[in-house]
């Protein structure tokens, strides 16, 4: 047998407890020692890893990829491209395309987009309602079966409290694991920020807390009702970290994750009508930002991109008519490690929130250990990286990181033991 | 360079003023200073003729010709007139006169106030370099300054002139 | 690359090159815009009513939320300024689908102009603008969405100055729906900066914006409360959608508790002045007698609005005037920067 010798890296694992500068042998895909040399076989190629990180593979709970439909914005192949810059081995695609995801054959042609791009490994999320119309249930067990990991229905609102007590109880009946984004729709209408001292300023409609914190509580009752296996998308709020950590506390099994951005940025950054500020879920308040950190050093939460690709017109408007979201994924990496340098995340938590904690909610084992699946990204952490909009891998050209040097690289990305990035 | 003497400019330039009046025989003249060295002259004159009607002001920062280059005046006082200046004889005062253009916008804003019955200028000093054909009436001193060299009135009280 | 809105309207050297918002602006700055407005006052009186200052400078009035009212005194604060104005109506539904504002923007930059006075239904539409159109474009602030009337807002401090001899240590009272009020927003900034003892803002709870005392001033549910005392009382004007909102029950309940009468007015300063923006719903914010009353002020606001926008359009045209002469200057000297 002939090895892929990783050497001298500083292999993290949240899910081993493993933070330790060591050797890895990879053959056939898969991990086949860690930290001795096999008694059998030679080495057919090996990296010098001194100084660089060596962690599980990042998956991400929510993109939009843009495709298919909007390929103006981006494609399968440009947005898993620019996943892996960030060491992204798995993404899992919101359903918001044209046409929206919600039959077997648009599940198909997603996926063999992903495999022919043969970046990050593309998890489709399904539709729960037809178009994503909140009203008719989507044909749920087909999409299962056609691939996808979980369903969603992006943000795109339930009708009512009705049709979200079927949708879950049909998707319990099967097992399927469900992703729901907690949006009030009739608080947060022609809302563009978070509700607060700067949307006053500014004279923009606010999101209030509570849009988020009433359909999340609404959430939970039915959750716990109907023994669905959820996992909360793309929280925003204090308040829902404090109501999903109760839940938990009542036996309500539930997960949750929140996008870098609500890490990084608050409401302020919106000051000056940068429509790059213009998400969904909106920039919350500072405490609301300390609060989701808070939450995801204790390994309650996941960190999701929301990555989500717009041409430059997209943007090129005033703010609450420009078009919502942030193509991240260039500079996910290097904006997470900016917290990191700050104090404000622990490199393990920020691991673990992009790696270990997603595999979980999707039953995968992304676990760095002896006879898994190789999947990593090898990160050097000191590089600097220079963005520039024209040499961004993403066809978004609404990057907050376009213009700016930061620091961490990933020099190298691997999918079942294949080098697919670097 | 000697600067002259302000106050016996000032009493010298009255007193003609004085004659010029007789002369062309204008009883009620209206004396209009110009913002704001003409101003701070106007009113030694007038202490010193005692016209009727006090001090007119006239601001001209609205009207002048190099607003595309310089902008609008930081500081614009706005001008204060009788209400009326139709049919009246106006003595239109300033301190300095160089190219002649501030007493062209001077004009042009008194003509929108009405129409007087005629116009004399007067000036403290008159330092040539006119690109303009307008000539005062009356002038205190005549000057020669160097290329390059302005004179500058600071006032009101005391008036000074100075060099730049 | 967004600038803040209160920079990105001075020049380098702090004038005024584009009139976007009052927040931000120096107590000197807003304090110059009177007293030029003051200047303004004294033309307006003569019978040739017109300056040439700006002559062949040509204004655009750009006005995607209709507004006959604002867009005339634009119009007439720019013919006596001595500038050619030309107004056009964008209607939002043009813009919403298929050209963008942008495309709007390229296709009138074509034209030459000065200057746009920009109206829309959009916070941060002139603000927009302001960083996209071509450089020398001065931008007027005729009302953004919510955001900003800083012209309004600062015909209003006029109005205070000329009445009540100053803004510094009154007590003003601003009434009605604040929520959606860009005047309201851009009177808090400018009363602030000018030095005002205190800024009330009166109404229900559903038309007072949440945290609107972070902006500087003090909440009352109650006209018996928020009144006392006062200097100045501006209302507001109620719009009729409210009512469909959820956000009022009914004029009559809103004039039983905010609407200002003679009793209410009395709550006040005995010699408070009474403001409103126009047009005036009697019976609804303010009764008939105290609108046409001694203490209202309210037509001498509509006077003091044509020379507070020649004040403004004059000095924006004259800062952008002096980055243009600037910019020049830089061709001319080529080298200069490296030495």
């Amino acid at each position: 047998m002939r090895y892929l010798h990783i050497e001298n890296a500083r292999l993290i694992d949240p899910s081993q407890n493993l933070d330790q500068v060591t050797d890895v042998y990879i053959a056939e895909g898969r991990i086949h020692a860690i930290g001795h040399k096999p008694a059998t076989g030679g080495i057919e190629h090996s990296i010098d890893a001194s100084g660089l990180l060596l962690v599980p593979g990042l998956i991400d709970l929510g993109a939009h990829l843009a495709e298919p439909g909007f390929t103006h914005k981006g494609s399968i192949a440009s947005e898993t491209r620019a996943a892996c810059a960030s060491g992204f081995t798995h993404v899992c695609a919101l359903p918001d395309t044209k046409p929206v995801a919600d039959s077997p054959a648009v599940i198909q042609l997603i996926q063999e987009k992903a495999a022919k791009a043969g970046f990050a490994k593309v998890l489709p999320l399904g539709a729960l309602t037809q178009g994503l119309g909140g009203e008719q249930l989507a044909s749920m067990f087909s999409l299962r079966e056609a691939g996808c990991v979980a369903l969603s229905n992006a943000r795109a609102p339930f009708k009512d409290s009705y049709v979200l007590r079927r949708v879950m109880e049909y998707a319990a009946t099967y097992d399927i694991p469900v992703f729901l984004n907690p949006d009030d729709a009739a608080l947060s209408d022609a809302g563009c920020m978070h509700e607060g001292p700067t949307a006053t300023r500014l004279g923009l409609t606010g999101i209030p807390q509570t849009a988020e914190t009433i359909a999340l509580a609404q959430m939970l009752l039915l959750i716990e009702q109907t023994g669905v296996r959820a996992h909360i998308s793309q929280i925003s709020c204090a308040r829902s970290v404090r109501m999903l950590a109760q839940a938990r506390e009542q036996g309500i099994r539930v997960s949750a994750d929140t996008p870098l951005a609500n890490l990084i940025y608050t409401d302020e950054a919106v000051t000056g009508y940068n429509s790059q500020f213009n998400v969904q879920p909106p920039l919350r308040s500072e405490s609301d930002r300390r609060a989701l950190l808070a939450a995801v050093n204790a390994g309650e939460l996941a960190i999701s991109s929301n990555h989500r690709p717009h041409e430059v017109a997209a943007k090129k408007a005033p703010f609450a008519d420009a078009e919502p979201g942030m193509s991240i994924f260039d500079g996910f990496l290097p904006l997470a490690l900016q917290l990191v340098e700050r104090g404000e995340l622990e490199l393990a938590a920020l691991i673990r929130a992009t790696s270990t904690l997603p595999a979980t909610v999707l039953g995968q084992n992304q676990s760095l250990s002896e006879g898994n699946w190789f999947n990593a990204a090898l990160i050097n952490p000191d590089a600097g990286q220079s963005f520039r909009r024209s040499t961004l891998l993403s066809k978004g050209r609404n990057s907050p990181v376009a213009g700016k040097t930061l620091k961490g690289a990933v020099n190298a990305v691997f999918i079942d033991g294949r080098k697919v990035f670097g | 360079m000697h600067l002259p003497d302000i106050e016996h400019t000032c009493t010298e330039l009255g007193q003609r003023l004085a004659a010029y009046l007789e002369q062309n025989n204008i009883e009620q003249p209206l004396l209009v200073g110009i913002r704001t060295g003409g101003v701070w002259i106007a009113e030694r004159l007038q202490q010193q003729l005692q016209t009727e009607d006090g001090v007119s002001s006239l601001d001209i920062s609205f009207y002048r010709d190099d607003f595309t280059r310089h902008g609008l005046h930081p500081q614009v006082k706005g001008s204060e007139l009788p209400d009326s200046i139709e049919d009246r004889h106006i003595i239109l005062i300033d301190d300095v006169v160089m190219s002649g253009r501030t007493i062209r916008a001077a004009m042009n804003e008194l003509f929108d106030y009405g129409r007087p019955a005629s116009i004399s200028l007067v000036c403290l000093l008159d330092i040539g370099r006119r690109e303009l054909p307008i000539q005062p009436d009356l002038c205190g001193v005549r000057l020669e300054l160097e290329e390059g060299q302005l004179v500058k009135l600071s006032g009101p009280v005391p008036l000074e002139l100075s060099l730049s | 690359m967004t600038t803040d809105p209160s920079q990105l309207q001075l020049t380098a050297d702090g004038r005024l090159k584009h009139f976007l918002t009052t927040e931000g602006l120096s107590r000197e700055l807003l304090t110059e815009i009177l007293d030029t407005a003051d200047s303004f006052i004294s033309t307006q009186e003569r019978d040739v009513k017109k300056v040439p200052l700006l002559r062949g400078k040509t204004v655009v009035n750009l006005f995607f939320e209709n507004s006959t009212r604002t867009r005339s005194t634009f119009e007439l604060a720019a013919k006596r300024l001595s500038a050619d104005i030309l107004n056009l109506d964008i209607a939002k539904s043009a813009t919403a689908k298929g050209e963008t504002l942008m495309d709007t923007l390229w296709n009138l930059e074509a034209m030459y102009s000065d200057m746009f006075v920009v109206r829309h239904a959009d916070s941060g539409a002139a603000h927009f603008i302001a960083e996209h159109v071509t450089p020398n474009v001065a931008i007027i602030n005729a009302g953004d969405g919510r955001h900003a009337h800083p012209t309004q807002a600062m015909l209003d401090m006029l109005t205070i100055r000329r009445h009540q001899g100053a803004i510094e240590g009154k007590i003003v009272a601003i009434v009605g729906d604040i929520l959606h009020s860009r005047v309201a927003r851009s009177q808090i900034h400018a009363l602030r900066t000018l030095g005002a003892a205190e800024i009330r803002v009166i109404g229900p709870g559903t038309l007072l914006p949440r945290d609107i005392e972070a902006l500087g001033c003090k909440a009352y549910y109650r006209m018996e409360d928020g009144l006392k005392d006062c200097d100045v009382i501006i209302m507001l004007r109620l719009q009729k959608e409210r009512m469909q909102n959820a956000l009022l029950p009914s004029e009559s309940e809103f004039f039983k508790l905010y609407g200002l009468t003679e009793e209410k007015l009395t709550y006040a300063k005995p010699d408070a002045i009474v403001m409103h923006p126009g047009p005036i719903n009697r019976g609804v914010e303010i009764e008939s007698n105290v609108a046409d009353g001694p203490q209202s002020v309210i037509l001498n606001q509509v006077s003091y609005g044509i020379a507070v926008r020649m004040a403004v359009m004059a000095m924006a045209m004259s800062g952008q005037q002096q980055e243009r002469n600037e910019l020049a200057e830089q061709h001319n000297e080529p080298g200069q920067e490296e030495a």
